[in-house]
């Protein structure tokens, strides 16, 4: 269910009836109930925001009952929990620190799956990010804080898309399924990099592998308790929209995703945006990896930087319904329980692998159909497949 | 004889291998043995993986979510045997759990119409959190898993080192690779299998009943990744390691398009991958390459071999495609 195609405004229950100025006498399709009125027809219509919702609070339900089986107080878990992220501004900064990596992979799995294809290549391609900022703001820690800290952001921004465009390239010419290249290229990044920081890029003087520091003057201080890389995120995921929505090439990826035979015939290249679709994925998981080595202490590139980020970028994407404005909620819940995960086990000594429990319950349910049938029954939205198959 | 014809090139192959292989170990038979023993020791998850794969794919459903049934086999097939004190519930429970991951698979995808990458996609979530959570560190299984040695066969030289000196769950995926290729080639059930996976709504216009093949096929699939994760937890090591499977079911998929999704060639393409990882391994004392290549070197492969073969081999027809009768395809 969670479609590309399914536009959130594109609240028409089934074919049979589509708003029109003048209401032509639509035949109803066979058996298909009249539009609902009144609450139901606005949480008919309001699906894409409706199911998230009720997914996330029947996995927290269920988390609860997980909870509860570790002889912990649910209710106070989540207080704890919650009340670190979202009360104090030690926890509301963290929470924002989270958002912004969070956002930005969100947007690297939403842009390719409007084309029809799945990112799950985030992780590698903002560890590549990652690096080439490190690598960057080593080689040019010479020069004002504020040029360091943008040639970083720039050579992220580069490393991420060279990094996803491979795929979008394997892709392209060779039919390569991008969800295998792309966890390939997971593994292989992940390889690289542990010999970069454990030989060219080491740093002497640290005790365990990591990379040179960002120099003092680039790193991003935060503004009060908002990090600077949430006004970021914040810009792009509207700027992806909008482009998504209202440009040429948004019109192009969007009809790439719903028919590519449809856009090859009205002479879209598929190749190129393909590989255009991954680039800027990639970059903007490029972009979350630089972030993250500029904003993030130590501010080097160090085993585990990217935790799991860029797979919390898919369940963001699919719990947004792959709309871009959509992954800024979507991220500010995974970054709170993520920032509220060491609290809650400080309180009440739950391992902060909750979270990842809690996560995948909630991408199991958003994703499952069978949640908006049980609610909309008949009104449910129509699904089709997403899945490109092998070799084509 | 027309057999023969038919088939040259892979008969071809198989003997210049064969030659090639007993070559080698009559130059250097510690060296040759080790270096296929750890072949077959680093392809037995891949073809089981692989395996669970032909099935549901030949069925017309994709499976990415085998790296997922494989973690949670292995997950479940340690702690049951660990808190049993039994191997075998260990291996049964490992098998049972990668079969009720393909029960899931099987339901939210054909019954559900999810999409059956993003389906996947899902396991793997599921299962990764899943075995964080519940995972304790300190567990240790009350005995190790026999070593076999197969009377007569074990005592030919090379072939009775590397494939019948082995513990249980190997020699099951040695037994599974021709059980699978003859049910699919040689059956009823295999043809009805290729048909709904080919060309569903002729086969529904046949009399076959699509749904309920594809959702028992995508099930008593997941045995093998059962079997596979029971193999990295129980048998190769003796311990369970939260995310253990490292992207071994993702190779699998690889070595299942390699292999044209046909189980004989899926075993020479997983035998192949790990030949390469056991070359790698020897030639790392050899030449001073960094130990992060060796590592990396398998998904390399990957990558190299599905742009090779990609455009080569022909998928299913209906691979990917849910089946809605009476909506054809």
């Amino acid at each position: 269910m969670a479609d590309p195609r399914d536009e959130p405004s594109d609240g028409a229950p089934s074919q049979g009836a589509v708003a029109t100025e003048a209401p032509p006498p639509v035949v109803p399709e066979q058996g298909a109930p009249p539009p609902p009125t009144g609450v139901l027809g606005l949480l008919v219509r309001e699906q894409s925001i409706v199911v998230p919702i009720v997914a996330v609070v029947a996995a927290l339900a269920i988390g609860a009952a997980l909870i509860r089986a570790q002889g912990v107080n649910p209710t106070y878990a989540y207080q704890s929990l919650f009340s670190y992220s979202f009360g104090t501004a030690d926890g509301l900064q963290a929470t924002f620190e989270k958002m912004v990596p969070l956002i930005l992979c969100g947007l690297a799995v939403v842009i390719p799956l409007r084309v029809g294809l799945f990112n799950i290549g985030a992780q590698g391609q903002l560890m590549s990010g990652a690096i080439c900022a490190a690598a960057a703001a080593h080689s040019v820690r010479e020069a004002p804080g504020f040029l360091v800290a943008v040639i970083a952001m720039v050579a992220g921004i580069l490393g991420g898309a060279m990094w996803a465009s491979i795929a979008g390239a394997l892709k392209a010419s060779r039919g390569v399924h991008e969800v295998i290249s792309t966890i390939m290229l997971n593994s292989i990044a992940a390889g690289l990099i542990d010999y970069l920081v454990n030989g060219p890029l080491k740093d002497p003087t640290s005790a365990y592998p990591a990379s040179y520091p960002a120099p003092d003057a680039a790193k991003l201080t935060p503004l009060g308790f908002i990090p600077i890389g949430l006004p970021i995120a914040l810009v792009l995921a509207i700027l992806v929209a909008w482009m998504l929505r209202r440009t040429t090439l948004g019109f192009q990826f969007e009809t790439i995703g719903r028919n590519r035979h449809a856009a090859s015939y009205a002479g879209i290249r598929l190749g190129g945006m393909i590989v255009l679709a991954m680039a800027v994925a990639g970059g903007l998981a490029g972009l979350a990896g630089s972030v993250e080595y500029l904003e993030i202490d130590p501010y080097r590139y160090q085993d585990g930087i990217a935790g799991s980020l860029g797979f919390d970028g898919i369940t963001i994407a699919l719990l947004a319904r792959s709309s871009p404005l959509g992954t800024i909620p979507a991220a500010m819940l995974v970054g709170a329980l993520r920032a509220g995960s060491s609290t809650l086990m400080f309180n009440t000594g739950i391992q902060p692998e909750i979270v990842d429990m809690l996560l995948a319950i909630t991408l199991l349910l958003v994703s499952l159909p069978i949640i908006a049938k049980l609610i909309f029954r008949r009104h449910t939205a129509k699904s089709s497949a997403l899945a490109s198959s092998w070799g084509s | 004889m027309e057999w023969l014809q038919r088939n040259r090139i892979s008969v071809g192959t198989t003997v210049v291998i064969l030659v090639a292989a007993y070559v080698f170990y009559v130059v250097n038979d510690n060296v040759a043995t080790s270096m296929f023993k750890g072949a077959w020791f680093f392809a037995v998850p891949l073809v089981l993986g692989a395996l669970t794969g032909v099935v549901g794919e030949r069925s017309g459903v994709v499976n990415i979510g085998i790296e997922g049934q494989m973690l949670v086999a292995a997950f479940t097939a340690f702690f049951t045997a660990a808190a049993s004190g039994s191997l075998v519930v260990g291996v049964g429970v490992g098998m049972l759990a990668g079969i009720v991951m393909g029960a899931f698979l099987a339901f939210t995808t054909v019954k559900g119409l999810m999409d059956q990458i993003i389906a996947g996609v899902v396991i793997n979530i599921v299962a990764t959190g899943l075995t964080s959570f519940f995972y304790r560190p300190g567990q240790v299984l009350s005995a190790n898993m026999p070593q076999w040695d197969i009377p007569v066969l074990s005592s030919i030289p090379l072939i009775g080192d590397v494939f019948f000196q082995t513990g249980p769950i190997a020699l099951f995926a040695l037994l599974a690779v021709p059980v699978v290729h003859l049910a699919l080639f040689r059956t009823r059930w295999g043809l009805r299998t290729r048909s709904i996976g080919e060309y569903p709504s002729a086969a529904d216009t046949a009399g076959i009943n699509v749904i309920r093949m594809r959702l028992l096929n995508v099930t008593i699939g997941g045995i093998f990744a059962g079997a596979a994760g029971a193999f990295l937890s129980m048998e190769a090591t003796a311990g369970f390691e939260r995310g253990m499977t490292a992207g071994r079911g993702f190779l699998a998929l690889a070595i299942l398009i390699f292999g044209a999704w046909r189980p004989l060639r899926v075993f020479a393409a997983a035998l192949f991958f790990g030949f390469t990882n056991a070359l790698a391994s020897q030639l790392q004392g050899v030449i001073n390459i960094p130990q992060q290549f060796i590592t990396l070197l398998p998904y390399l492969l990957t990558l190299v071999v599905l742009a090779v073969a990609a455009g080569r081999v022909r998928a299913p027809g209906a691979v990917g495609q849910p089946f809605v009768k009476g909506e054809g395809s």
